[in-house]
């Protein structure tokens, strides 16, 4: 699945790298502790979180995650937004909380893996 | 891969510089992933360079990563300047942490990052002293088939 599906499907708002959105999503893994997701997540994951901070994309950018979807309408920090960019990390952003937006996911087919 | 070759560098890091998380272990892994390395040795080594760098970042004033590629192995030394860490094996606890609120509010601090390290790589060593500062060498094996 291509992250653009993703946005089209649950209407994400797109925050940065709209040219990287055929970018394939591989699963997605939800966290919001940073050494977590550094363990556990895999490349081509899509990230679920409500941190906003710029280690974010440091994160993902390490583990080659696909994106990152900010959960609850989180506003990304200015700083995290010129270095998504500068990655060219897409980051997405969802009215919803966690819960129903990784339901969602996992009916549209992702798993954790 | 270049494999007779010895490649060597230092990146320096500075305490409290969140603008520039990850930096050094994002460079480390570009080189390796050039180098043509197994893309699992190269996600155990990023993923151990970007622990210690954190580390390092979060808790103290500053400190420097060197690494050596020799076609065996990957070899990465990261020296701080301080406060040391009291008991090393509490330290390596999973779970344990000192963070404060605010580093934590940015999703530091779970107690994993030490626990990352070991779990990554095929040799650890930590040596640490109080006000003096932090010492870890952690290797990672090229394995070849
Ligand atoms: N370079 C260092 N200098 C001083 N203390 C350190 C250093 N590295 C780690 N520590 C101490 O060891 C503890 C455990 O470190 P570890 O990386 O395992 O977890 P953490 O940094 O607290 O959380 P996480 O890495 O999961 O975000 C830290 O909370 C801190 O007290
Ligand atoms: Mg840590």
């Amino acid at each position: 699945m291509k992250l653009q599906e993703l946005v089209d499907s649950l209407s994400l708002e797109v925050k940065t790298a709209p040219s990287n959105l055929t970018k394939e999503v591989t699963g997605g893994y939800v966290s919001d502790l940073l050494s977590d997701v550094i363990a556990n997540s895999k490349k081509g994951n899509i990230w679920i979180t409500l941190q906003t901070h710029q280690n974010i994309v440091a994160v993902a950018t390490l583990k080659d995650l696909s994106g990152i979807i900010l959960v609850n309408n989180r506003t990304p920090d200015a700083e995290t937004l010129k270095k998504a960019e500068d990655e060219g990390l897409p980051i997405l952003v969802s009215p919803l909380p966690a819960f129903e937006l990784v339901g969602r996911l996992y009916t549209l087919g992702l798993r954790c893996q | 891969m270049n494999a007779k070759k010895t490649i060597e560098g230092v990146f320096f890091l500075t305490g409290k510089d969140f603008a520039n998380v990850g930096v050094a272990s994002s460079e480390l892994k570009a080189i390796l992933e050039k180098m043509g390395i197994d893309h699992d040795i190269v996600r155990r080594a990023a993923i151990a360079s970007f622990e210690a760098e954190m580390n390092v970042i979060i808790y103290t004033p500053a400190g420097m990563m060197r690494y050596k590629i020799t076609p065996d192995h990957i070899k990465v030394i990261v020296e701080d300047i301080g406060p040391g860490i009291e008991d090393i094996e509490l330290a390596m606890t999973e779970g344990y942490s000192t963070a404060p609120d605010y580093i934590r509010e940015m999703g530091f601090g779970s107690g994993m990052g030490l626990p990352n390290i070991k779990k990554n790589t095929n040799e650890l060593k930590i040596s640490s002293k109080l006000g003096a500062g932090t010492t870890r060498e952690f290797v990672i094996n090229i394995k070849k088939e």
